[in-house]
């Protein structure tokens, strides 16, 4: 019963002392075992393909009231299967006069870091003393590692658009990386709040020192992180530029079969990652009122159900909201996330100095942030009135039934 | 022939041809693309120098603001679809022979100097210290402020420069 | 601590080998019957006029100076974020942080007034 619950560590433990006993050196059992892990990792990306995309569209379908792709047994789930099968077997058209290289890597280039940042992510604690860890990799720089890998995406991006040879490609392209640079300094902001309560970029250290959830403590770097990593995910409602039943598909329009399958996998493969990220940055990760500690073997499962939830929140938000205009979009990192999160990183920085008791900053972080949210939402709302009361034109503007009636 | 030399010549190998895409390429687009491949070169170079902080930011700095700055500059200027510009300009001989002497010069100080070789392992809690260091009234508090200051007048001449188009 | 970055360095080599199956997959199964229709340019349907060249528009270029300039700013602060927290370092730090954000806070207020903000 005890191996069970302390599984992954024993499997791990197990397999080392296998691996040696064979006549491996240390560091080859390691290696090997590293191996596994990631091909393990890997698959989980494939396999966050595959759970949700139906469930995506399954769910969005109710949402709107409708029954959503019904007709892959067992009632639409295996939906990505014949997605899966269709794509690989789709003719994978070269456009004339496109740069063959540029367009064929830029797909490759895109997977490659999406994939790459499930190595930071804690599935489980850190088991002291064991040879082999199923935990993140101990870097010292995880929260950093995962926003220098998103940044890595838009250069794949621009390669897509431009290896088309097609002017709405690059537009979109220009388009998508303008939104994409405008929400990364929200995020690393709203990060560096994370930072400065913990003391460390270390993904794991940050989930072991999370006694209350952080999205608790910082309800304003939190959301803001949500908020950026769905509009750096082009998730709606952000998602002008792949909007489906709007632009042709953007950057993507002249991928076809294996290589657009390569954006959509690298797009869900990101928002899995965004969604474990925002659990074990925010939620507290794979603790659950110390669970986590009598069975570590839950561990991976717990961090994947609160995934989910988050997951849930941005198919929630995609249902609910409707698209933003890519000037609103820009306007809102630039000139209101971007402040909103320098305020909270300095009222985090000088709870931090007030007073060391995790329960005493818990509470004054948590009150600073609500007073800055009234305040926002107070200067929001004397800017809103003036706006109305000082031109009346200008608001005429906006509806154009009303200007054309006025001349 | 430990693992690191092995990572180091590849890493090396990766940096170079990049360098070399960037000058011999007769695309402009793709001598951006070369330009990037450069730059992950270096970071790994930082990861093999212990300065994983140093890695992340070439990464986050050069690979995903300044090669997004140059290519939105290569597309600015209509030159970028004139494609297959002349690799080589009238003065080639001249210039192989300057970039001959400098190499000749480096490679001669890098044979003749000590080079101070240092055994240690960079201390595990490297970013706190470089972060104390930043703020330490001892250390480095002025360059760190002065660095902002820099930031500001580049914000400011880039809005007045490029508002004027 | 190397030994850590070795496991990022199999994961890179695995995520590229993960990519390249793939697509050497889609590759064998694909057919390949191009026609000149098939790889025309995409444009709404029609015949696409004139070169693949767009009119770029500044404003992308503003954006992205002012994000190079606030990336740099943030990076610098991630050193201090990790620092912040021990007993070595006092208030002050707190005040220089303030001091740092506070310059650049100027340069943002400066840019959104002068309309470099805009989308036009």
């Amino acid at each position: 019963m005890d191996y069970i619950l302390h599984l992954w560590t024993n499997l791990g433990t197990g397999m080392y002392g296998l691996f040696t006993g064979w006549g491996l050196p240390g560091w080859g059992a390691k290696l090997i075992i590293d191996f596994i892990i990631i091909l393990l990792l890997v698959i989980l990306g494939v396999l966050s393909v595959i759970v949700l995309t139906p469930m995506e569209r399954k769910v969005i379908a109710r949402m709107q009231d409708r029954p959503g792709p019904n007709r892959a047994w067992p009632y639409g789930l295996s939906q990505a299967f014949a997605d899966a099968i269709k794509m690989l077997t789709k003719e994978m058209i070269l456009p004339k006069r496109a740069d063959r290289l540029i367009y064929t890597a830029a797909p490759i280039l895109i997977v490659i870091p999406a994939l790459m940042i499930y190595a930071v992510l804690p599935f489980s604690p850190v088991a002291a003393g064991a040879e082999v860890q199923f935990g993140a990799a101990n870097l010292n720089i995880g929260v950093l590692y995962f926003v220098a890998l998103g940044s890595v995406a838009s250069i794949a991006i621009l390669m897509a658009g431009w290896g088309s040879n097609n002017k709405f490609a690059l537009l979109g392209a220009f388009r998508v990386v303008n939104q994409l640079i405008a929400y990364e300094v929200p995020m690393i902001l709203s990060l560096l709040a994370v930072v400065v309560l913990t003391g460390t970029m270390a993904t794991q250290r940050i989930v072991e020192v999370q006694s209350i959830p952080y999205l608790i403590v910082m309800p304003i770097a939190a959301l803001t992180f949500l908020a950026s990593a769905m509009a750096e995910l082009n998730r709606s409602p952000f998602d002008l530029l792949e909007a489906e039943s709007e632009l042709v598909a953007g950057y993507q329009v002249e991928y076809g079969g294996m290589k657009f399958a390569m954006f959509y996998i690298a797009e869900y493969v990101n928002i899995l990652s965004t969604s474990i990220l925002f659990s074990t940055l925010f939620l507290g990760g794979y603790k659950l009122f110390g669970l986590e500690r009598v069975a570590p073997v839950l561990a991976p499962f717990i961090v994947m159900g609160k995934a989910g939830f988050v997951f849930f929140f941005m198919l929630w938000t995609r249902g609910t909201f409707p698209r933003i205009r890519l000037d609103q979009l820009v306007g809102l990192a630039w000139k209101f996330l971007v402040p909103l999160t320098l305020v909270n990183l300095v009222l985090v920085a000088l709870v931090v100095k007030l007073s060391a008791n995790p329960w005493a900053q818990a509470g004054l972080v948590l009150l600073g942030n609500l007073i800055t949210l009234a305040v926002a939402f107070l200067i929001m709302s004397l800017a809103d009135r003036r706006l109305k009361s000082a031109a009346p034109a200008a608001m005429s503007e906006a509806n154009p039934l009303t200007s054309a009636a006025e001349r | 022939m430990t693992i690191q030399h092995v990572v180091f010549i590849i890493l090396s190998a990766i940096a170079l041809i990049g360098a070399l895409g960037v000058v011999l390429n007769r695309r402009l687009f793709r001598s951006a693309l070369f330009l990037v491949l450069s730059f992950v070169g270096v970071a790994g170079f930082y990861i093999l120098l212990e300065v994983e902080l140093l890695a992340m930011i070439q990464l986050l700095i050069y690979v995903g603001a300044i090669a997004i700055l140059i290519i939105f500059a290569i597309m600015l200027s209509r030159q970028a679809l004139a494609a297959d510009d002349k690799v080589l300009n009238e003065q080639w001989v001249l210039g192989v022979l300057v970039a001959v002497l400098l190499l000749a010069a480096l490679v001669y100080i890098l044979v003749q100097v000590n080079w101070p070789v240092v055994e240690a392992a960079a201390p595990a809690n490297s970013i706190q210290r470089l972060g104390e260091s930043l703020v330490s009234p001892n250390e480095f508090v002025l360059p760190f402020e002065i660095a902002s200051v820099l930031l500001l007048v580049a914000l400011v001449g880039a809005v007045i420069i490029a508002r004027e188009k | 601590m190397l030994s850590d970055y070795s496991f990022i360095g199999v994961f890179l080599v695995v995520a590229i080998l993960f990519a390249l199956v793939a697509l050497g997959l889609a590759w064998l199964l694909s057919p390949r019957k191009p026609n000149p229709v098939k790889t025309s340019t995409y444009e709404c349907g029609i015949e696409t006029i004139g070169d693949t060249w767009v009119q770029f528009r500044a404003q992308y270029y503003i954006y992205a100076l002012v994000f190079v300039v606030f990336d740099i700013e943030a990076v610098f602060l991630f050193p201090w974020a990790v620092a912040y927290g021990t007993k070595g370092v006092g208030l002050w730090a707190l005040g220089e942080a303030v001091l740092f954000l506070a310059i650049l806070t100027v340069g943002l207020v400066y840019a959104w007034r002068k309309g470099a903000l805009r989308w036009m």
